[in-house]
C-alpha cells in the first residue's frame, strides 16, 4: 500500500455519497496503517481500534457543534424574519459568522460567581448539563450503517442519559443562591418530570410495535413503502401521529422551549436558573440546550419519521444521512416557528396538560398501537386504531378540556 | 429567604425589581410567594421620581408644558392637552374651532398609538418573544411619523398652547393622516384575529385579575381598567370638553372585568377612536389656532384654583392648579392614572400565580414616568 493509492481512494468515495461517510472512515484507519509502514512498524489493532473511536467522536462533536453554531444564527434569522426585523448580518455574508463573534464575546466575559454561591456546583452545573447532552447524539443512527453505538437497549439508554440535564438544571438554580434561579429550577424539576412521562410512553409505544429498543431496529422496522409509494413511517399510522404529535410537544417541553420556556421564563424570572451565569459557563448552557434539543428531536425523527428513510422510493437517489439531516433541520424550523408564535403557558396549566390530557392520551396511544398491531397492520388495523385514540382525544376534550376560553362567550356593552 | 407563614407554609419573599424585564420601568413589588402562589404583593414606587410637581412651582406657566411631555411619554400630546385644559379653565380662555379639532385629532391618535403600543407590551408580558411588539410598533411608528410632520418630535411633542395649539396642521398633512387612519382598520383585524384566536393567550388572560365594578369605583380607577369592570364611565362623555360631543362615538365596557377585559376594552377603543376620527378629519374648520387674547410671555392667569381633567388613554388624568396670581403656578398638583390605577394591584394579584402578576401588570398599562413624577 502506498500514499498515491490513498488518493486515489478519495475520488472514488466521492462517487457514492450513500456510503462516503463510512468509507471516509475507514481511510483513514489506512491512512495510519500507512503511516505505521512509514515507520516500519504493523500498527497494533488496539491503536486502530483507538483511531475508530476517536473519528467517531470527533466527527459527532464537530457536526453537533456546527449545527449549533448554525442553529444559534438561524433561530435568531427565523425569529427576526417572523417579527418584521432583519436579524445578524452584520459579521460575514448573511451575518454566518455570527456564531464567531458570540463565542468570542462569550470567552472574553468576565465570569462571574455570586459571593454567596456554593462554588463547586456553580462550576460543575455546565459540565453536568453538556456532557449528557453530548453522550445522546452517539446513540442515533445518522445514516444505512451510520451509528457510533448501535447499543440494543439504545432508546432507554438516551432517557436514562437525557434525565442528567434535569439534575444540572437544579445545581445550577440550587448553587447560585438567588430567588429567581431557584424558582427556575424548581419549575424545571417539575415540567422536565412531567413531560418525561408522555415522553417515555410515546417511545414505549413505538418500541412495542418494532419489537426492538435499538434505534436502527426502529428505523428499519419502517423501511419500505405501502402500494409502493407511501412510506411505512410510523407517523402515518393513527397511533404514530397521536405519539409523534405527544413526543414533540414533550420534546418542546424537555428542551425548555417556547412555549415551555418556563424554567427561563423571561417576563417573570429574569433568566430562571440561569439568571447567575455569565461568560462561558453560560455558554456552556447554550450549547447543551441545543446539543440536546437536536438529540431529541433526532430521536422524534427515528422514532416517527423513518430516520434515515427517503420519504418516497424516487428519492432514494439522496443519500441516506441527508435525510435524516434534512428532517432534522425541518423539526429545528417548526420549533423557532413555534416559538415566534406562541405565548407562554402558566406553570399549572402546563402540568394539567401534561397530567390530564398528554400523560392518558399516551396510553390511549399504547392500546391503540397494540390493537393496530394484532389486526393484522392492515386497513382493518388502521380504522380500529383510529377509533382507539379518537375516543379518548374527544372524551378528555369534552370532559377535562372543554374550551371555556374563547373570545365569543364575552359580552361587550356599548353607551351613546 | 424563607420565613414560616403563621400557617406553617414555607413562603418565599421576592423583590421583584427594580430592575426587571417586564415591570414597564423602574418598578418594584415586594412578592411573598407561597410556592408560585401570591400571598402577598407590596408595590414599590418612587424610582423615577423627577420632583416634576416641585419643578414646575419654580417655572412659568407656559414653562413646564414641555414637562408634561415626560410623563406618559408614550402618549405625551394627551397630557399637554390635560395642562392646557387646566390652565384654560383657571384664566377662563376660549379655544378657537379649529384647534379644538385639532387637538381631538392628535388626542385620539395617541390613544391609537398607546393601545397599539399595549396590544405589544401585553404579549411580551405574557412571553411571546416580542413578535407581537414588533408588528405594534411597526404601526405605532406610523402614527409617530405623523407627529413628527406636525410637532417636529416624535414623542416629546409639546404642542398644546393655552388656548390652542403651537402650530398648525402642515399641508397635506390631514390627507395623510386620513389616508393611514383608512389602512389602520385592516391591521387591528388581523391582529385581534391573531391574539383573540389564541387558546394559550385567552386561557392567560380569562379569568385572571378580576375587578368588581364597585371596587374599581372605590378604588378610583379610571380609564379602561374601570371600564372593563362594567362601569360606564368616560370623562369624554361626561365632562364633555373640546368638541367631543359634536362627535358621534360610543364608550364600550366589558362584563367581567378580568384582564380578558382589559384587553379587549383597548381594541374597542381604538375602533371608536377611528371613528372620532373620520368624523374630525371631515368637520374640521377654517380659522385660527391659537387664541390671540393669550399672552405668551407674562402670562398670569387670575387668582384661584381649577382642576382640569381629559379622558388619557390610560385613565383620567387631570392637573390641580392653584393660581396666586403671579407668573408662576402656586400648585400643581397632578392625578396620574396610571398611579391611582396601580394601587389596586394587589387585590387583583393575591391568589394568583407569579406569572400572572406580570400580565395583570400589563393589563394595567402602567408607565412609570406618569407613576413617579
Amino acid at each position: 500500500m502506498n500514499f498515491i493509492d490513498l488518493l486515489k481512494r478519495i475520488p472514488e468515495i466521492c462517487k457514492t455519497p450513500e456510503t462516503l461517510p463510512l468509507e471516509g472512515k475507514k481511510l483513514i484507519l489506512d491512512f495510519v496503517t500507512w503511516l505505521g509502514s512509514l515507520v516500519g512498524i504493523a500498527v497494533p489493532p488496539w491503536v486502530l481500534t483507538l483511531v475508530n473511536i476517536l473519528v467517531v467522536i470527533v466527527a459527532i462533536i464537530a457536526v453537533f457543534l456546527i449545527m449549533f453554531a448554525l442553529m444559534s444564527v438561524w433561530e435568531r434569522k427565523i425569529l427576526a424574519r417572523a417579527q418584521n426585523r432583519y436579524g445578524p448580518n452584520r459579521v460575514g455574508p448573511w451575518g454566518l459568522f455570527q456564531p464567531v463573534a458570540d463565542g468570542i464575546k462569550m470567552l472574553t466575559k468576565e465570569d462571574i460567581v455570586p459571593r454567596n454561591a456554593d462554588k463547586v456546583v456553580h462550576f460543575i452545573a455546565p459540565i453536568v448539563m453538556l456532557v449528557p447532552a453530548l453522550i445522546l447524539p452517539v446513540l442515533l443512527p445518522y445514516g444505512r450503517g451510520m451509528v457510533a453505538i448501535d447499543l440494543s437497549v439504545g432508546i432507554l439508554f438516551f432517557f436514562a442519559v437525557g434525565a442528567g440535564s434535569e439534575v444540572a438544571i437544579f445545581l445550577a438554580g440550587w448553587s447560585s443562591r438567588n430567588k429567581y434561579s431557584i424558582l427556575g429550577a424548581m419549575r424545571a424539576i417539575a415540567q422536565m418530570i412531567s413531560y418525561e412521562l408522555p415522553l417515555v410512553m410515546s417511545a414505549v409505544i413505538v418500541a412495542l410495535v418494532a419489537g426492538t429498543l435499538s434505534p436502527t431496529g426502529i428505523v428499519e422496522a419502517q423501511g419500505g413503502y405501502q402500494f409502493g409509494f407511501f412510506p411505512n413511517w410510523f407517523v402515518f399510522t393513527p397511533w404514530g401521529f397521536v405519539a409523534c404529535v405527544l413526543f414533540y410537544f414533550s420534546a418542546l417541553a424537555e428542551s425548555n422551549r417556547s412555549p415551555f420556556d418556563l424554567p427561563e421564563g423571561e417576563s417573570e424570572l429574569v433568566a430562571g436558573h440561569l439568571t447567575e451565569y455569565s461568560g462561558f459557563k453560560y455558554a456552556l448552557f447554550f450549547m447543551a440546550e441545543y446539543v440536546g434539543m437536536f438529540a431529541i428531536n433526532g430521536l422524534l425523527v427515528t422514532l416517527f419519521l423513518g430516520g434515515y428513510q427517503a420519504p418516497l422510493p424516487f428519492l432514494t437517489f439522496i443519500p441516506s444521512w441527508c435525510w435524516f439531516f434534512i428532517k432534522l433541520a425541518f423539526l429545528a424550523f417548526s420549533l423557532v416557528w413555534v416559538r415566534a408564535t406562541m405565548p407562554r403557558f402558566r406553570i399549572d396549566q402546563m402540568m394539567q396538560f401534561a397530567w390530564k390530557f398528554m400523560l392518558p392520551m399516551s396510553f390511549a396511544a399504547l392500546f391503540s398501537a397494540a390493537a393496530w398491531h394484532y389486526a393484522g397492520r392492515g386497513l382493518l388495523g388502521w380504522g380500529i386504531s383510529a377509533v382507539l385514540v379518537a375516543i379518548p382525544y374527544f372524551a378528555l376534550g369534552y370532559f377535562c378540556f372543554t374550551r371555556h376560553h374563547s373570545a365569543d362567550n364575552r359580552r361587550y356593552l356599548f353607551s351613546e | 429567604m424563607t420565613e414560616a407563614d403563621g400557617a406553617g407554609a414555607q413562603t418565599l419573599d421576592v423583590s421583584l425589581g427594580p430592575q426587571h424585564p417586564s415591570t414597564h420601568g423602574v418598578f418594584r413589588m415586594n412578592v411573598r410567594m407561597d410556592g408560585e402562589t401570591v400571598v402577598k404583593l407590596q408595590p414599590v414606587f418612587g424610582y423615577l421620581h423627577r420632583n416634576h410637581e416641585k419643578l414646575a412651582e419654580g417655572k412659568s406657566w407656559l414653562g413646564s408644558m414641555p414637562f408634561t411631555d415626560r410623563l406618559d411619554y408614550i402618549c405625551p400630546i394627551t397630557n399637554n392637552w390635560g395642562y392646557a385644559l387646566a390652565v384654560e379653565k383657571l384664566a377662563g380662555i376660549e379655544v378657537p374651532d379649529r384647534a379644538e379639532y385639532i387637538r381631538v385629532i392628535v388626542g385620539e391618535m395617541t390613544r391609537i398609538q398607546n393601545h397599539t403600543a399595549f396590544l405589544g407590551f401585553i404579549l411580551g408580558d405574557m412571553g411571546a418573544w416580542g413578535s407581537a411588539l414588533m408588528y405594534a410598533f411597526r404601526e405605532r411608528e406610523k402614527i409617530l411619523d405623523l407627529f413628527e410632520g406636525l410637532t417636529g418630535a416624535r414623542m416629546m411633542a409639546n404642542y398644546m398652547r393655552f388656548g390652542g395649539v403651537r402650530c398648525d396642521l402642515p399641508a397635506g398633512w390631514l390627507e395623510k393622516a386620513r389616508a393611514y387612519i383608512e389602512t389602520y382598520p385592516a391591521f387591528l383585524d388581523e391582529m385581534e384575529k391573531f391574539l383573540t384566536g389564541n387558546e394559550i393567550l385567552l386561557s392567560r388572560l380569562q379569568g385572571v385579575g378580576v375587578m368588581s365594578a364597585e371596587r374599581a369605583i372605590n378604588g378610583g380607577l379610571s380609564g379602561p381598567v374601570l371600564r372593563a369592570s362594567g362601569v360606564d364611565y368616560d370623562i369624554r362623555k361626561v365632562d364633555g370638553y373640546g368638541v367631543y360631543p359634536r362627535l358621534k362615538f360610543r364608550v364600550p365596557r366589558g362584563t367581567v372585568g378580568d384582564c380578558f377585559d382589559r384587553f379587549m376594552l383597548r381594541i374597542l377603543e381604538i375602533r371608536e377612536s377611528i371613528q372620532i376620527l373620520q368624523q374630525a378629519f371631515a368637520q374640521i374648520p377654517q380659522g385660527p389656532i391659537l387664541n390671540p387674547a393669550v399672552k405668551t410671555r407674562g402670562f398670569k392667569p387670575p387668582v384661584g384654583e381649577a382642576y382640569g381633567r381629559i379622558e388619557g388613554p390610560k385613565g383620567e388624568l387631570g392637573f390641580h392648579l392653584v393660581s396666586d396670581g403671579g407668573e408662576k403656578p402656586y400648585r400643581y398638583h397632578i392625578r396620574p392614572p396610571s398611579l391611582i390605577n396601580l394601587t389596586l394591584l394587589e387585590e387583583m394579584c393575591v391568589g394568583t400565580k407569579i406569572a400572572d402578576v406580570m400580565v395583570i401588570l400589563g393589563s394595567i398599562d402602567i408607565v412609570l414616568g406618569e407613576v413617579d413624577r
